[in-house]
């Protein structure tokens, strides 16, 4: 009895130039997928607690923040976002640069509601300084007073995306 | 009559809407004081203008509230402090913005000014430029080898700024030292100058959790000076956003002590239930938060079209779930890490003011909306109490408050009387005096107006009673438990750091 071998095609060598091709997309998507994550410090300058509840929310069921890759973090050591609110006030503006400086390079500074972007309402009291802006480099602003979560939200996939690129 | 009634029925006195405030001289402001602590008196604020230093107190045998003033003499006025211990840190904060010392005060060191405000005092008729550098905020170390462990101003995930000094001896904390002031925003200079309505956006911005609350006591006591009413429908729904608010800063504040808790499946419940609640006074009101919808003389809009609906429908699901998150809270795993937990006794919360939830959790009874808050008579609020002072007293109180303040809005949507929003502000002037049961307990807000426009304002934030509390409880905790005690009494910061 004689085993019948399959009667399979020979297989040619793979085309180098499409599996280079390949990797590179599949670099690239990985990149883009699963790449794409975010520790953000929050740092409050004086807000009035009203972008803080707003960002609160942002971890309940409907928003769930860390479904895109985003978190809240304890230390401004670990964190790849500095996420400022409030106008600056004089008594905060150093506690605002010792968390930057603090924050690992990259970094990315967003400021959200319209006081962290250039003092809002308070503007021109002796004792704020305005914007966020006026002592870290900001490289995001999220207007509203406050933004509501899903503003928020948006703002921070741009930095996601941007981030991935 | 008693000794304090005695003092104040002999002084001239001022008309401050809707009551008389007292003119003393030093002698009797002092007298005052003693009296004030032997008759139990509270000390609801204390603040001050250019000219005059004044007092809040509320009288809780005569459920009546007397404000009293003295002059300031060459800088100086007589201390509270040293008879009544709760008015140190207001002393502080009078010298940081007026520049008036209280002869012989328990504690002279500045409280709002760390050192880098251009010039100072700010609300003072002079006020000067000055040379950069720190005061000393915060007392000395501890003889000995004393381990120091300093938290904040920037602290927690997402959190107000303040500043926690604990000094241990291994896990225990032998002393805790809170300091305030990094949020402070100039609000009550920014308010001097405009009118009410100009100025309410500043009381909206004090404490954003409590807006409403503080919008309310500010446009209060605007309309007392202007010697106006706000129309009933606009009282009625100041009401239902005041409720409201209650609601949705409970759960938060019930999502925030379970995540702290590691209770994941109460936060879960907790923080949903404050979304769809949020969204609906959204609809209803325009602001997620309510921020700005309430104006000195009614309220800035009309409730949308089908607004009661949607909020009643919000309400609604609130209750359907709030025997599920009881159920969950009474569970061995979250019930036994709170009892016990930031234990505040009765004689604590008396001595320093405190009402409000934590206030209520430790047998103290007092809550605005029983007695001076408007429009609360017709649906009749119950205040309920708790007695054992810990932490699962407090939350069970936020659950009862919910239940509660849902029955309330029902109640007011019933007999909302229709009508205009809002009155016509007269360019007037006058001094007026109002408040709010805010969701940390009252809210005060005094203002002098001067041909329509605001000469001299004050706010008192339940803040001030609750953060020299927060350092006599944590004296007897574990550095583990800090998060967890600071979230159970809803610390506030910026509303009191003005």
């Amino acid at each position: 009895m004689t085993i019948r071998m399959p009667r399979s095609e020979l297989i040619e060598p793979v085309d180098s130039e499409t599996s280079e091709s390949l990797v590179s997309r599949l670099e690239a998507a990985a990149q883009t997928r699963l790449g794409r994550s975010l520790a953000i410090r929050h740092v409050n300058t004086g807000s009035c607690n009203g972008c803080e509840l707003e960002l609160r929310a942002l971890n309940n069921v409907l928003y769930d923040l860390e479904r895109i890759g985003l978190r809240f973090v304890e230390s401004p050591r670990q964190a790849d976002v500095l996420l400022v609110t409030g106008p600056l006030t004089r008594n905060l503006r150093a506690a605002l640069e010792q968390a930057w400086d603090a924050t690992p390079e990259p970094k990315w500074v967003v400021a959200v509601g319209d006081c962290a972007v250039d003092g809002g309402v308070f503007k021109g009291s002796y004792a704020v300084l305005g914007g966020a802006g006026l002592s870290v480099p900001v490289d995001l602003t999220i207007g509203g007073c406050p933004p509501p979560p899903a503003r928020v939200l948006a703002g921070l996939r741009t930095l996601l995306e941007a981030n991935a690129k | 009559m008693t000794a304090a009634n005695c003092i104040i029925r002999s002084a001239v006195a001022e008309i401050c809407r809707p009551w008389l405030r007292h003119i003393l001289s030093h002698d009797e402001w002092t007298a005052l004081a003693h009296a004030a602590g032997a008759e139990r008196w509270r000390l609801l604020a204390h603040w001050a203008d250019m000219v005059q230093s004044h007092a809040l107190f509320l009288d809780p045998d005569a459920e009546t509230v007397v404000p009293v003033s003295t002059p300031v003499e060459a800088g100086h006025y007589p201390a509270l402090s040293p008879i009544l211990p709760a008015a140190a840190w207001y002393e502080r904060m009078i010298h940081d913005l007026w520049g008036h010392e209280a002869t012989s005060a328990a504690d002279l060191r500045p409280w709002l000014d760390h050192g880098h405000w251009p010039h100072s005092p700010p609300l003072a008729a002079r006020s000067e430029p000055r040379p950069s550098g720190e005061p000393p905020m915060l007392s000395g170390p501890d003889a000995g080898e004393a381990m120091v462990l300093p938290l904040g101003p920037i602290w927690g995930q997402v959190d107000e700024a303040a500043h926690l000094r604990l000094t241990l001896n291994g896990p225990a904390i032998v002393r805790a030292e809170a300091l305030l002031g990094f949020t402070h925003k100039g609000t009550l200079t920014l308010m001097r100058g405009k009118s009410p309505r100009a100025a309410a956006r500043f009381a909206a911005r004090l404490c954003a959790d409590a807006t409403v609350a503080h919008a309310v006591a500010f446009a209060q006591a605007s309309e007392s000076a202007m010697d106006i009413t706000a129309p009933p429908r606009a009282v009625g729904l100041r009401i239902v956003m005041m409720e409201i608010e209650r609601i949705t800063a409970h759960l938060d504040n019930l999502a925030e002590v379970a995540r702290l808790a590691d209770a994941r499946a109460i936060r879960t419940h907790c923080s949903y239930l404050r979304e769809i609640l949020l969204r609906a006074s959204d609809s209803a009101f325009g602001h997620r938060l309510m921020m700005d919808c309430v104006v000195p003389g009614g309220i800035a809009v009309d409730i949308a079209e089908g607004g009661p609906q949607v909020i009643l429908r919000a309400l609604g699901d609130i209750a359907s779930k709030l025997p599920a998150i009881r159920r969950l809270h009474d569970a061995p795993a979250l019930s036994s890490r709170l009892i016990g937990l930031g234990r505040v006794d009765r004689e604590q919360a008396a001595a320093f003011a405190t009402s409000g939830v934590v206030g209520r959790a430790s047998g103290n009874s007092f809550d605005l909306r029983t007695v001076f808050a408007a429009g609360y008579q017709d649906i009749a609020p119950r205040c309920t109490v708790h007695a054992d002072g810990d932490a699962a007293a407090r939350q069970h109180l936020r659950l009862r408050e919910i239940e509660e303040s849902i029955r309330l809005i029902g109640a007011v949507l019933d007999i909302l009387p229709p009508g205009a929003v809002t009155v016509q502000v007269p360019q007037v002037s006058g001094e007026g005096i109002g408040c709010a049961e805010s969701i940390r307990g009252d809210v005060w807000h005094w203002l002098r107006l001067d041909h329509g426009q605001i000469a001299a304002a004050f706010a008192r934030d339940p803040g001030w009673a609750l953060w020299p509390l927060v350092e006599r409880v944590l004296e007897h905790a574990s550095a583990d438990d800090i998060d967890l005690i600071r979230a159970s009494f809803a610390l506030p910061a910026s509303g009191m750091d003005l």
